[in-house]
């Protein structure tokens, strides 16, 4: 969503959903795991919105839909290809808003050629290098601009949550090569994009992005949906007809989507498909529309805006890159745009360093810039696995995740971490993580003796939220704040009391040093103060500090006050205003009766309190509502502002038919009808000239285990540029025209349960959670139960060429075979909660899983990947893995198998 | 076609709550005419439940300690007033015989109440109130009167100490044994448990002629055989009562009758049928042969206690199985809509 | 506090009134409309964390995605999974012409207006609140089991290694101070009403002409009668099933409607016992 509108965060807010007149909800199980959002589903509901949930499986939340779609797994792009055809094919489109606010008119360089003329691939590819060069793909006569910032912020992985967005806040990022994990050197921050390009508002030039998304799409008919997805095409045709009549200038249509989409190797480019689609149909910015990326754990937007992430900085601005950034001025001078809010970065960059370094930070000194670390390469989670194993990588914090369980390739994580010095655990319980040294999965098949293993585990016990004071940032970028309801008890530390006082002991043991590498250390402002018996930081203080303040230390309450002469300091500048007049906003809690619908009283949200981001395009060019029932933010004549029920995302004061003088830049350059204000030429873009790893339009391609080839792309089967890596531990099935292919004939997919939290750690330890769910299971059809033998509460052994796990068998209907490309096609479904630690037991559905990981956020294929069933429970010990050394010998998977990134099908 | 309007001012609709219509198909199409709606593709099954699971919750009373306070219930108080005739027509043994045999298993059913309870250091919670719309508190007190009363009238008996007291006594527990012996049925006819419920017009009368027949049967057992003509005839005439109440019971209670044909109810059953005809017939003989009268006396004793158990066992069968609750409720039902009463469920 | 026993088995009134409680709250009570309900089991947990009811068993049923199997001493609100073969009103599913539906239901003690449970139970533990509900004193219970097996619907059950009969509440203490039940708390989707009884049954009305308009044919009010064998239940429920899918009974009748009748039967019965042997006697005398 970055590269498409500009912010890598959900465009809207869930109470929002109420206002939609029609929801598709595809690639989440929004019911099962956002219980209590769904509340505005059913409330969009009551008032007659139609319900659309497309998912491979019957769940809680296709109970309540009007519609369920069962599709098969890892063929959403095909599907919504379809409906975009549709919506172009039948003159569905939201013309004006297409037009007003999206690239649409905009003309691609000549250079550019789409994979319908390049068998499956676009221009640039670079086969060897598993790369693409986006060059050619820029709009007509922009110049690329050489050598400036690396701008890889893909956020990391799985523990960034993978809402697909490749998380930037602009969306401008820069293409990064996955092999390398390094960046090429493109303009970055939308440098490339001229503020003023070549339009044909006529959408009629046949290289106007228009044209060119309406060919690129054009072979993703019904009968192609219904081949590759499985859905009939009576079903397909009524969502497309749904969601296209309600949308539209009376109408909107919301999309919600969360990690049914991202955990494939196309991951990306599936939640770009949807914004095209909702571009298309004018849903972005408008009251019940928008794209609802539901994300995950309780804060996890919070750490990406303040990220947990390897390549970023707070804000999103970008980690500098080793060797390259010399100084302040070639690193903004890469990473900042032209046009756009982005136009800011001295500012935002320069506020961040002044509130780590304080008076130290001086514009003599490039404000400590040197002080940043350096990216050599991508540091992801799973390239730090595979330098766990090779050596590289000698000590490891695990804290607030537990990857023994919950990250794929279970195996992988595990036997990385047995090739530590030292490895920190912190949580609340002894996960799998913490005791995989005497009692993992390898140790009883003797692949791991705990006497050989010579890492140093360290387990702290953590406090929970209940414990301690500080904010979430939920999927609707909303900081909300908790108090302390008591304190921890026993040893039990709150993680900012962790790394606070263990930045302070290193601080101590450090002082008097002359080092020179120690001095970013020494000159950091680490003195917050303390309250209670265990000597716990502030988090007030904290976020006093993340909000900033000026040279006087009077709280900021925007980031536009931000200065780059380092007169304001600022920890996060999306977050400045959240302590506005020195008044934490995060802890309001004014009861949704007492105020507007938007509730914009309780707790606060980036940017500056926005709950629709992009609002501007909730009005037409002129400021007017599109609809009388859809109005949100509007022009007021009269008072020459705009006005609405939410903060507008837009300059208050800049009227709609503003147009902004020769050579302005940053946020001046914004014409009136530029609402998207972080793009490089403000306007939501329906294809990609930059920013993106795999191509500036959504592709098809099968997933890295699948059992059907590529139907669209005969020779392309998979994402050329998925990254894939060939291990002992990690091999990938063959490919579907191979021998060997159906040794693994069913797709699993892999999800969670209301009942359980992720990994287990918060849920398999209580009692009452766990007597809900007890044990793992799998969901297979009535029709594979019988295909296979397999016996209703029974036991089943689950295979593929990483492990083999056993789950009871649960015979459904709810899980319906589908006829795809001529033949039947069973699906199994995995929730992926439990490991052997803990009240309610069972096997890992991780420890199945490969990694292919999405090229742009580095996310696992965890939702498609292929796999053997049988009844029975697994072998034990060393049978274990010589099952599956049977299964790789059987298929004949070797090491090249599945590698390959052109062709293969 | 949702509702909602964002007008200028603001959401200017009430709020709709969480009417959400599931199942309504809200597109703005209409749905096709291959949309039978909510008509089932085959007719339901007569008999549906959920997953087998039964409705009711089983008694959690256990066996031999219920049943066997029915049946001692039943001994004791039936024994009673036999012990005040025999009192009253001067024959001593088969007095004495009755009212150690009232107390004793008076005593023996107070322990297995007791013991059967989940707290049994509460027991004197029964005599907190006096419930008359639980036979339970209704029960206790009465046994609570009963069993001083009986024990008074056996300990003076066998002592010799106080006879006036003891006769007293002897008919305060006469009075007070044949609701004693009945109130039994209403305590487990009271109940949702099927197979007990649906017999409570017959079960009194069940209750009441076991209770005679083994009284009658413990008479033949220990008392002098010269004394025992009141108990050969009371052990013919109650066993076959009993014989042809139950018959009545099972004809009338519909199908749960069938829970009495299944299993160890089957079983119990057919033994408390066996025993208590050849009880009869064997008490028929009595009046020729000492020894008859005695197998005469534990037949009748183990007939009347076989069918407590019989009874117990089934109304548990009665209580696991959902079809004896949905079943009849159900035929209730449709009879009702038959008659165009109204529907309960809607 | 002590009023005529019978009264609640003969007459259709207040039932806190009827207990004898002079000046009361009005009735309140539960409308759970299931058709809403989303199987997020939150009431289920909310219920457990507030009453500090013990955990009961890992088991995995395989039925459908209730491993909770049915109410009971352990469990005070239950959510049954019921899947179906037949469409959904006129809900939309790629799942053959059979369709599909999968059904879920948040089950609880239904207060009924002439409990059987509290009309059995010899302590007087079981009694009826002012707010109309029924609550068990768990100071008082001494596990005697009758309540048990009394309950038309299968609530109220004894808690192993404890003994006593433990079942919903109400949240009688929540509702002492004004606030609302945990498991209604908790529902997201306000499948769980809580409120004044007579205005949920009005809600009710409304709401099943509501769905039956929108073609939901299959929808039904359960317990919301107060003709009905329990005098109605102040929990009650829209269901989409007939209620023996749901577990539930389909005409539930409170045991002590047909008490008075039985006592007579048993006097009539004890007389003859007394008759029988006093005949017995008076035969061998002549
Ligand atoms: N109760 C509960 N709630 C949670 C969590 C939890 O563990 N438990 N976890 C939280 C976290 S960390 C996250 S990230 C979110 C995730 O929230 P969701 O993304 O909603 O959760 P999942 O169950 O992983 O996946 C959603 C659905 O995707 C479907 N699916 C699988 N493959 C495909 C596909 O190829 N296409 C489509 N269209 N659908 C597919 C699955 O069948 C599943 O129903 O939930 C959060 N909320
Ligand atoms: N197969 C498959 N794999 C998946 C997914 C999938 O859908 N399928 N989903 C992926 C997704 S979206 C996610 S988010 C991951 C989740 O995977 P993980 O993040 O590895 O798993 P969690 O169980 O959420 O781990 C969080 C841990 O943090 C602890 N914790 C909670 N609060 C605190 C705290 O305040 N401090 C500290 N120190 N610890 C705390 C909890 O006890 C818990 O053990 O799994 C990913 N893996
Ligand atoms: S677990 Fe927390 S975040 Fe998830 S639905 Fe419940 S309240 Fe919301
Ligand atoms: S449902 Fe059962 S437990 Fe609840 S009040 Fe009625 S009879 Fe009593
Ligand atoms: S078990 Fe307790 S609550 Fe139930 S009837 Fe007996 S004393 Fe009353
Ligand atoms: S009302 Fe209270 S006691 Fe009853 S089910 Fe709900 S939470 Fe549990
Ligand atoms: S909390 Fe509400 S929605 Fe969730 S299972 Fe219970 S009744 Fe259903
Ligand atoms: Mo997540």
């Amino acid at each position: 969503m970055g590269t498409s509108f500009g912010r890598g965060g959900a465009t809207t807010f869930q109470q929002d959903l109420q206002n939609a007149d029609c929801i598709l909800i595809e690639g989440s199980n929004m019911a099962e795991c956002h219980p209590v959002g769904f509340q505005w589903v059913m409330e969009a509901k009551a008032r007659g919105a139609t319900l659309i949930h497309v998912d491979p499986r019957y769940t809680r939340t296709s109970a309540v839909a009007d519609m369920h779609v069962p599709i098969r797994a890892g063929s959403d792009i095909a599907f919504l290809g379809g409906i975009v055809n549709y919506v172009i094919g039948h003159d569905a489109y939201f013309h004006d808003y297409v037009v007003a606010f999206t690239n649409a008119p905009t003309i691609v360089s000549g250079d550019f050629v789409d994979t319908e003329d390049l068998d499956g691939v676009f221009s640039g590819l670079d086969a060897e290098q598993r790369s693409y060069d986006p060059s050619s793909w820029q709009y007509e006569g922009a110049t690329v601009q050489a050598s400036s910032g690396q701008r890889e912020q893909e956020p990391d992985t799985r523990v960034a949550e993978q809402q697909g967005s490749p998380g930037s806040h602009s969306g401008e990022h820069q293409p990064s090569v996955s092999g390398s994990g390094r960046g090429t050197t493109h303009g970055s921050g939308g440098a490339p994009v001229p503020s003023s390009v070549e339009r044909d508002e006529t959408l009629q030039h046949p290289r106007c992005v228009f044209q060119i998304v309406k060919r690129h799409f054009s072979r993703y008919t019904p009968e192609m949906v219904e081949e590759i997805c499985g859905i009939p095409q009576d079903l397909f045709l009524e969502v497309c007809r749904t969601v296209a009549e309600n949308s539209g200038r009376e109408r909107t249509t919301a999309l919600a989507y969360a990690v049914g989409w991202t955990q494939h190797t196309v991951g990306a480019q599936y939640i770009r498909t949807a914004a095209i689609l909702q571009l298309l149909l004018g849903n972005i910015g408008r009251p019940g529309g928008g794209i609802l990326a539901l994300r995950g754990h309780a804060s996890i937007q919070g750490s990406t805006d303040i990220p947990t992430l390897y390549n970023l900085l707070p804000g999103y601005i970008p980690m500098p890159h080793a060797h390259r950034d010399e100084d302040l001025d070639m690193f903004i001078e890469g990473a900042s745009t032209a046009k756009g809010y982005w136009g800011g970065m001295r500012s935002y960059l320069v506020s961040l360093l002044k509130a780590w370094w304080g008076p130290h930070a001086t514009e003599a000194n490039d404000y400590c810039f040197d002080y940043l670390p350096r990216l050599t390469g991508s540091h992801g989670t799973y390239e730090t696995v595979m330098a766990q194993m090779d050596g590289g990588c000698k000590g490891y914090f695990v804290v607030g995740e537990n990857p023994a369980v919950g990250s794929a390739n279970a195996k992988m994580q595990r036997l990385g971490m047995a090739n530590l010095d030292w490895l920190v655990v912190r949580d609340f319980s002894l996960i799998e993580s913490a005791t995989w040294w005497k009692d993992g999965p390898e140790i009883e098949t003797g692949e791991l003796a705990t006497e050989d293993i010579g890492t140093e585990v360290f387990f702290f016990p953590a406090a929970a939220h209940t414990e301690k004071n500080g904010s979430f940032t939920n999927t609707q970028r909303m900081l909300q704040w908790h108090h302390a309801a008591v304190e921890p008890g026993g040893d039990a530390r709150s993680d900012l009391w962790f790394y606070y006082h263990l930045g302070r002991r290193i601080r101590q043991k450090l002082a008097g040093s002359t080092d020179e590498m120690d001095r970013p250390l020494l000159e950091l402002q680490w003195d917050y103060p303390t309250e209670g018996s265990v000597t716990e930081p502030s988090a007030d203080a904290v976020l006093a500090e993340i909000n900033g303040w000026d040279a006087e230390g009077r709280p900021l309450t925007s980031y536009e006050q931000l200065d780059e002469d380092g007169s304001t300091a600022c920890g996060c500048w999306i977050y400045c205003g959240v302590y506005a007049t020195g008044v934490n906003q995060a802890s309001r809690r004014k009861p949704g009766r007492e105020q507007s619908w938007v509730a914009p009283e309780w707790g606060w949200a980036w940017p500056a309190n926005r709950r629709i981001i992009y609002n501007r395009a909730s009005a037409d060019r002129d400021g007017k509502p599109w609809s009388e029932r859809k109005a949100y933010v509007w022009w007021d004549e009269d008072e020459a502002k705009w006005v609405g029920h939410d903060v507008p995302d837009f300059d208050p004061a800049k009227s709609p038919w503003h147009r902004p003088p020769a050579g302005a830049t940053g946020a001046q350059a914004l014409a009136g009808d530029d609402a998207f204000v972080m793009q490089g030429d403000g306007k939501a873009w329906l294809y990609v000239p930059a920013g993106l790893t795999d191509g500036p339009l959504p592709a098809h391609y099968e997933a890295q285990d699948s059992p059907f080839p590529n139907l669209l792309y005969p020779h392309q089967q998979r994402n050329p540029v998925r990254q894939v890596f060939s291990r002992r531990h990690n091999r990938y099935h063959p490919n579907p025209s191979q021998p060997g292919s159906d040794v693994f004939p069913y797709v699993l997919t892999t999800y969670r349960l209301t009942e359980h939290h992720t990994a287990g750690g918060m849920s398999r330890w209580l009692a009452y959670l766990s007597e809900l769910q007890p044990e793992m299971f799998c969901e297979v059809s009535p029709e594979l139960a019988a295909e296979r033998g397999l016996e209703h509460n029974g036991w089943a052994t689950v295979i593929t060429a990483r492990g083999a796990i056993e789950a009871r068998v649960l015979v459904t209907d709810r899980m319906r075979p589908l006829t795809v490309q001529g033949r039947v096609l069973h699906q199994i479904g995995l929730p992926y909660h439990w490991g052997p630690n803990g009240y309610a037991r069972g096997d890992a559905a991780n420890e199945l899983a490969g990694l292919s990981l999405d090229p742009n956020c580095h996310i696992q294929e965890v939702k498609a990947m292929t796999g053997d069933i049988r009844p029975g429970r697994r072998p034990r010990g060393a049978a274990r893995v010589e099952l599956v050394e049977e299964y790789i010998r059987r298929a004949g998977i070797t090491a090249d198998t599945g590698m390959e990134a052109r062709g293969g099908r | 076609m949702s509702e909602t309007e964002l007008a200028k001012g603001g959401q200017e609709y009430p709020r709709p709550g969480r009417e959400a219509l599931v199942g309504a198909h809200t597109g703005r199409r209409e749905p096709g005419p291959e949309r039978r709606g909510e008509q089932p593709m085959v007719p339901e099954a007569e008999f549906r439940s959920y997953y087998g699971k039964p409705i009711i919750n089983k008694p959690v009373w256990q066996s031999p300690d219920i049943p066997g306070y029915l049946f001692l219930g039943g001994l004791a108080g039936a024994s009673s007033v036999m012990a005040a005739g025999a009192q009253l027509t001067g024959r001593r043994g088969l007095a004495r015989v009755a009212k150690v045999g009232a107390a004793a298993s008076a005593g023996l059913s107070g322990v297995a109440l007791v013991h059967d309870l989940g707290r049994p250091g509460r027991f004197l919670n029964m005599l907190r109130t006096f419930k008359p719309t639980s036979p339970m508190s209704v029960g206790s007190w009465i046994l609570a009167s009963f069993g001083p009363a009986a024990m008074a009238a056996a300990a003076s008996d066998l002592t010799g100490i106080a006879p006036g007291l003891g006769a007293v006594a002897t008919a305060g527990a006469a009075v007070l044994g044949p609701p004693l012996a009945t109130y039994t049925a209403a305590l487990i006819a009271n109940t949702a448990v099927p197979a007990w419920h649906d017999a409570h017009r017959e079960m009194p009368f069940v209750f009441a002629s076991s209770a005679v027949t083994s009284a009658a049967g413990l008479a033949l057992l220990a008392a002098p055989a010269s004394e025992c003509g009141p108990a050969r005839l009371l052990g013919s005439v109650g066993g076959a009562a009993e014989l042809a109440t139950g018959r009545l019971m099972e004809h009338r209670m519909g199908m749960a009758a069938e829970a009495f044909s299944e299993g160890k109810a089957a079983s119990l059953h057919k033994g408390a049928q066996v025993s208590l005809a050849a009880g009869v017939l064997a008490s028929l003989a009595a009046r020729r042969s000492r020894i008859a009268g005695r197998v005469a006396g534990i037949l009748l004793l183990a007939g009347s206690a076989l069918t407590r158990f019989a009874i117990f066992e089934a109304g548990m069968a009665s209580a696991r199985d959902p079809r004896y609750t949905v079943v009849p409720q159900r035929r209730r039902l449709q009879e009702r809509a038959g008659n165009g009463g109204p529907n309960r469920t809607g | 506090m002590v009023a005529n026993p019978f009264t609640s088995l003969l007459e259709q009134s207040e039932p806190a009134t009827a207990s004898g409680y002079a000046d009361h709250p009005p009735r309140m009570g539960f409308f759970t409309d299931t058709s809403v309900c989303i199987g997020c089991k939150a009431c289920e947990v909310a219920c457990k964390e507030w009453n500090h009811v013990p955990e009961d068993g890992l088991v995995f049923t395989g039925m459908s995605y209730d491993n909770t199997v049915g109410l009971g001493a352990d469990t005070w609100r239950h959510v049954a999974f019921i899947e179906q073969r037949k469409p959904l009103g006129q809900q939309v599913t790629g799942h053959g012409d059979a369709g599909i539906r999968w059904l879920m239901a948040s089950d609880v003690c239904k207060h009924c207006t002439h409990a059987a449970c509290l009309d059995v139970c010899p302590t007087g533990a079981l009694f009826r609140t002012e707010f109309a509900t029924v609550v068990v004193q768990e100071d008082v219970c001494n596990g005697c089991g009758y309540c048990i097996p009394a309950c038309p619907y299968g609530v109220i059950d004894q808690r192993q290694g404890d003994g006593r009969a433990w079942k919903c509440t109400l949240c009688y203490d929540r509702l002492g101070v004004g606030a609302e039940p945990a498991c209604a708390k908790a529902c997201p989707t306000d499948s769980i009403q809580f409120g004044v009884l007579e205005e949920l049954r009005e809600r009710a009305d409304n709401r099943l002409s509501q769905l039956h308009g929108a073609g939901v044919a299959d929808a039904r009010l359960y317990g919301r009668d107060p003709d009905d064998g329990v005098g109605g239940d102040g929990a009650f429920f829209l269901l989409l099933d007939e209620p023996e899918v749901y577990g539930l009974p389909p005409d539930p009748v409170v045991t002590t409607r047909d008490l008075p009748e039985m006592w007579r039967r048993v006097a009539v019965a004890a007389a003859l016992v007394a008759g029988a042997v006093a005949l017995g006697f008076a035969r061998s005398v002549t």
